[in-house]
């Protein structure tokens, strides 16, 4: 086949296409700006109700604006035909827009420092600035996702500045590593379990991937002949590069921005978590009979298609294509028809997951739904197993 | 000396260069490998979906 490509166009002997998120990918860098948008409310605002509004500005455009413009934009019309793919891929001006999101994050983590320490703020707009900095460490964690798992090595040492922020460096190793490798089945700490709120998958998932990353390094260090305690483990030069960032920070602003810093990095990786927790709820990988499990297919992941959140998380919500073809970049990444959908796009999920009945209420039956009604193919909670089976009526 | 593909995305591992940094010096044989080492790319597939490349 011949693929000619003229400008931003391409066009092969079956198909003509043209990239219509070109642009609005360039959207995405709104979130690290934050806190410069406080900023100037801020100066703008004059201590009316407005500023202390401003301080909450992240949350409130992650969990109620963009929920509300997905509801009235809708879907997104774009799939890139899977001949263009390649095509897609090696144009650089995508990554060069990932790549930008990182130095705004870090100006942005400075700005809220020095904004922390000569404002007058009340521990409400403390709050407020923390938790907004917090989200904007959290939507880094999915620009370092998709760094990542990118085959060039500078890509993968972004990633790992990126999770700098949020302590979470080891989420590189044990998501690529681990995660992928056991998505959909009970092993995987990141995958949720149909009955499991997701108050009890936090603390499950944090643990799980931490002792999971360890392992993992322990063991690719021991076929090295070496122990796990070497700066060569990625897990502890991640966490290293966490340390001098927070030590420097400190330096520079003074201790008294240990509260922004802590409570930033724990909203930032809880925020991954609760996507983590909506991705993969209920599913499950069935087992061959060779006792190995299927291979992931589009059936294992939560997929949703809305355009505003597509666009802020760099298509994330495709993620049937995701775990398909890991390496794959995101501005190529595919919406299968096949995949199940969420209601609603991520940014309205992680609200709801916050609210396990809500959650329960508009979820459970969209598993059993997946699975025919036959409850006993779903990924379930082991403590609740015998309550659920008799609840769907199955026995097992 | 062989090498082998993943069949998801294209990562070879290359007898004669190994893969230093997954503990796998220059060398290493194919047969040394663990049957559980996953793609260090992709993470999708196992060694023993990898393919033949061919020998050189």
């Amino acid at each position: 086949m011949t693929s000619i490509a003229a400008g931003h166009e391409a066009h092969t002997e079956e198909v003509s296409w043209r990239d219509g998120k070109r642009y609005a990918w360039l959207l995405g860098l709104v979130v690290p700006s934050i806190p410069f948008i406080i900023w100037g409310v801020y100066a703008a605002s004059n201590g009316s109700w407005v500023t202390h509004a401003a301080w909450w500005l992240a949350p409130i455009i992650v969990f109620v604006l963009i929920p509300v413009l997905d509801m009235a934009l809708g879907n997104d019309a774009e799939n890139p035909p899977e001949e263009l793919v390649k095509w897609l891929e090696q144009d650089r001006y995508y990554q060069w827009i990932l790549y930008l999101f990182l130095p705004v994050q870090y100006a942005g983590l400075v700005l809220a420092c020095w904004m922390w320490t000569t404002f007058d703020m009340t521990v409400v707009d403390k709050i407020g600035l923390a938790i907004s900095v917090g989200v904007v460490a959290g939507i880094g964690i999915n620009t370092a996702h998709e760094l990542g798992h990118k085959k060039e090595k500078h890509e993968r040492w972004l990633s790992k500045i990126a999770l700098a922020q949020t302590f979470y460096g080891h989420f590189f190793i044990e998501h690529n590593r681990g995660h992928h490798v056991r998505v959909a089945t009970p092993e995987d700490p990141a995958s949720s379990r149909f009955g499991e709120s997701f108050w009890r998958f936090l603390p499950r998932s944090i643990a799980g991937s931490l002792t999971s990353a360890w392992g993992l390094e322990r063991k690719r260090l021991a076929r090295m002949n070496k122990g796990p305690w070497t700066l060569r483990n990625d897990v502890l030069n991640a966490w290293a590069m966490s340390a001098a960032l927070f030590g420097a920070l400190v330096i520079a602003f003074g201790p008294g921005i240990l509260p922004l810093l802590v409570i930033q990095a724990i909203f930032g990786f809880s925020l991954l978590e609760v996507v983590n927790y909506l991705e993969h709820y209920g599913l499950l990988r069935q087992r061959a009979e060779s006792g190995r499990y299927e291979r992931p297919a589009a059936r294992h992941s939560w997929n949703s298609n809305n355009v505003v959140t597509n666009v802020f998380l760099y298509h994330l919500q495709r993620h049937s294509d995701h775990h398909a073809n890991p390496t794959r970049r995101y501005q190529a990444l595919r919406d299968f028809d096949e995949a199940p959908q969420l209601p609603a796009g991520y940014a309205s999920m992680i609200v709801l997951a916050w609210i396990p009945p809500l959650w329960r209420k508009v979820m459970d039956k969209r598993v059993l739904d997946h699975y025919d009604g036959d409850i006993t193919k779903a990924n379930i909670q082991p403590s609740k197993r015998e309550k659920i089976l008799a609840r769907y009526g199955a026995t097992a | 000396m062989s090498q082998f593909r993943c069949p998801v995305c294209d990562y070879v591992f290359d007898e004669a260069a190994g893969d230093p940094h997954e503990g796998f010096p220059a060398g290493t044989s194919w047969d040394d490998v663990p049957d559980d080492w996953c793609c260090p790319d992709c993470g999708v597939r196992e060694k023993v979906d990898f393919e033949p490349v061919g020998a050189t």
